[in-house]
């Protein structure tokens, strides 16, 4: 029997910076800066960590990131490693240093992600890094948009199992009910069904207010065995579970529009955590656009396939609900800078389970589940964070 | 003639270019496994059924079905916005293969899921022509 990881790294730091519209910062500063804070928020200086992990950033690119930042920090790590897989890149990653902390590689990891989505492109680098996600002699020739892509999953799904543009809206809305909460949101108006609906169309059956933010902000989390995590003056928050799981790169070569491999890497993190989707006390999942989340939480079992528009419509995903989804807002409403984007999914799932989460606090949450993917569905990480190792 | 010139051109290679040769003479090739049968797109130097080397270029019927569809609203670049509104299909091919395309010749409104569509190609340059999809049998339809 392979040994377990389960419970054995914790999250011992956790912050986010300032996030929404920044442009009085660069992306490497907000990547410092989360740093600092998640450090501080840890406890410890910057000679105590000895892994490093980052993604780049295209406003201000650097060819090898995480030893940029390294030196930016003066940090001189034993683990330096800089990722990028779209929207998962977080999670992705996340697993790879439980690994190298369970196998004494290092002992304490910083993942620390920034960028200026919002402040430092211009509007043509962004749409021009929108036409790089599709295949370039297959797929980008046709004028695809990312919220396009995305929209074929969308139609099918309301093909398919009868879904409606109004239950993908109630996503938006629950997203922007918690983001009301949270004075760190970037959008915190309350928006109703209506409003998603008469908001402009970008690629039908997406409105303007299904799709996600474009953001600036930088978040940032310190891991540690869980041993170890005794010795921080934070409250550490456990990974009891994690999986990944891969079906395609391009959406044209998905096996299933409707399905995704988010059905695997949920099965590989909740047979670890040894729980289910019942013992979750809140989801915070990847919602790039609202069709993303909905089949998310059909595939990580929080309702039956094909009944994610009614789970939705019901209100069991707002907070007092039986599933409090992204109770930060999101990415459609907190903030999404890209790929850091999963980032505040996993500070706010610390916050929840430290019992931290203010006004938007989950009473008594004690497991929690957090999901990103990256690509068009195609690529699917899944943990488990525990406030408990039991 | 529309001006395609700033419309996202495919970059050809070794492993592509006799798809895009097709598509020059207005032929849909696709591969086909010479050991098992499958047909697979977009082209690779293995067959992804059986993993096969054996994998030969055939011509495609050029007909299938709408998977999935989207109406573009907000184009990507310059170069597209004048066809906005554009649709962006997944086109299953009656051989099996998924493709994306555009449905046009159409009014977007009334593209559906499952509708049959065939390929038409649409000449960007002398080199490159684009296969495009619209409804089958338009001419008597119209």
């Amino acid at each position: 029997m392979k040994p377990s990881l389960r419970g054995k790294v914790a999250i011992v730091g956790a912050a986010d910076t300032e996030v929404g519209v920044v442009p009085h910062m660069t992306s490497t500063q907000m990547c410092a800066e989360a740093a600092l804070r998640a450090m501080a928020d840890a406890g410890i200086s910057k000679d105590q960590i000895d892994g490093l992990i980052t993604c780049n950033s295209r406003a201000e690119s650097y060819k090898y990131h995480a030893e940029a930042m390294a030196e930016y920090l003066q940090i001189f790590p034993s683990y330096c490693i800089n990722v990028a897989t779209g929207g998962g890149t977080t999670f992705s990653i996340l697993h790879h240093a439980i690994t190298a902390i369970a196998t004494g590689v290092c002992n304490t990891v910083l993942i620390t992600m920034a960028e200026s989505l919002r402040s430092g492109l211009s509007k043509e680098q962004t749409m021009s890094g929108q036409a790089a996600v599709g295949h370039s002699q297959f797929e980008v020739p046709y004028g695809p948009t990312v919220p396009s892509l995305y929209a074929l999953i969308g139609r099918a799904h309301m093909e398919k199992y009868g879904t409606t543009p109004e239950q993908f809206a109630a996503i938006a809305v629950a997203c922007r009910k918690h983001a009301s909460l949270n004075p760190n949101a970037q959008m915190r108006d309350l928006i109703t069904v209506e409003d998603v609906l008469n908001s402009r169309m970008i690629a039908d059956p997406l409105h303007l207010l299904d799709c996600s933010l474009i953001s600036d902000g930088g978040s940032a989390v310190i891991l540690t065995s869980a041993e170890r995590a005794r010795e921080f003056s934070s409250k550490p928050v456990y990974i009891l579970g994690f999986g990944e799981a891969h079906s395609h790169e391009h959406i044209s070569q998905a096996r299933n529009l409707t399905t995704s491999a988010a059905v695997e890497s949920g099965k590989r993190a909740y047979e670890m955590a040894g729980l289910g989707p019942r013992d979750m006390g809140f989801a915070q999942l990847y919602d790039c656009f609202t069709p993303t989340a909905l089949i998310e939480l059909e595939d990580l079992g929080f309702c039956k396939k094909g009944e994610g528009g009614a789970f939705v419509e019901s209100g069991s995903i707002e907070l007092g609900g039986s599933l409090p989804m992204n109770t930060h807002g999101g990415l459609l409403s907190h903030c999404h800078p890209g790929n850091p984007g999963s980032m505040f999914l996993l500070t706010e799932a610390v916050s929840q389970l430290r019992h931290q989460a203010g006004e938007r606090q989950v009473s008594g949450a004690q497991a929690g589940l957090v999901h990103g993917q990256g690509g068009i569905m195609s690529s699917h990480t899944t943990l488990i964070l525990g406030k408990e190792i039991n | 003639m529309i001006d395609h010139s700033g419309k996202n051109f495919p970059n050809i290679n070794v492993e592509t270019e006799p798809y895009w040769q097709g598509c020059r003479n207005h032929e849909l090739l696709i591969q086909q496994c010479s050991d098992c049968g499958r047909h697979q797109f977009y082209p690779r130097i293995i067959c992804t059924d059986c993993s096969s080397k054996n994998v030969k270029w055939v011509r495609a019927s050029g007909k299938g079905k709408v998977l999935s569809y989207t109406i573009v609203h907000r184009a990507i670049s310059k170069a597209y916005k004048s066809e906005v509104p554009y649709v962006i299909a997944l086109i299953d091919l009656d051989e099996g293969p998924t493709m994306m395309s555009n449905v046009i010749q159409y009014d977007p409104q009334n593209v559906k899921v499952g509708m049959r569509v065939e390929v038409v190609f649409e000449d960007w340059s002398e080199k490159i022509s684009i296969p495009k999809f619209r409804p089958e049998n338009l001419d008597q339809n119209e």
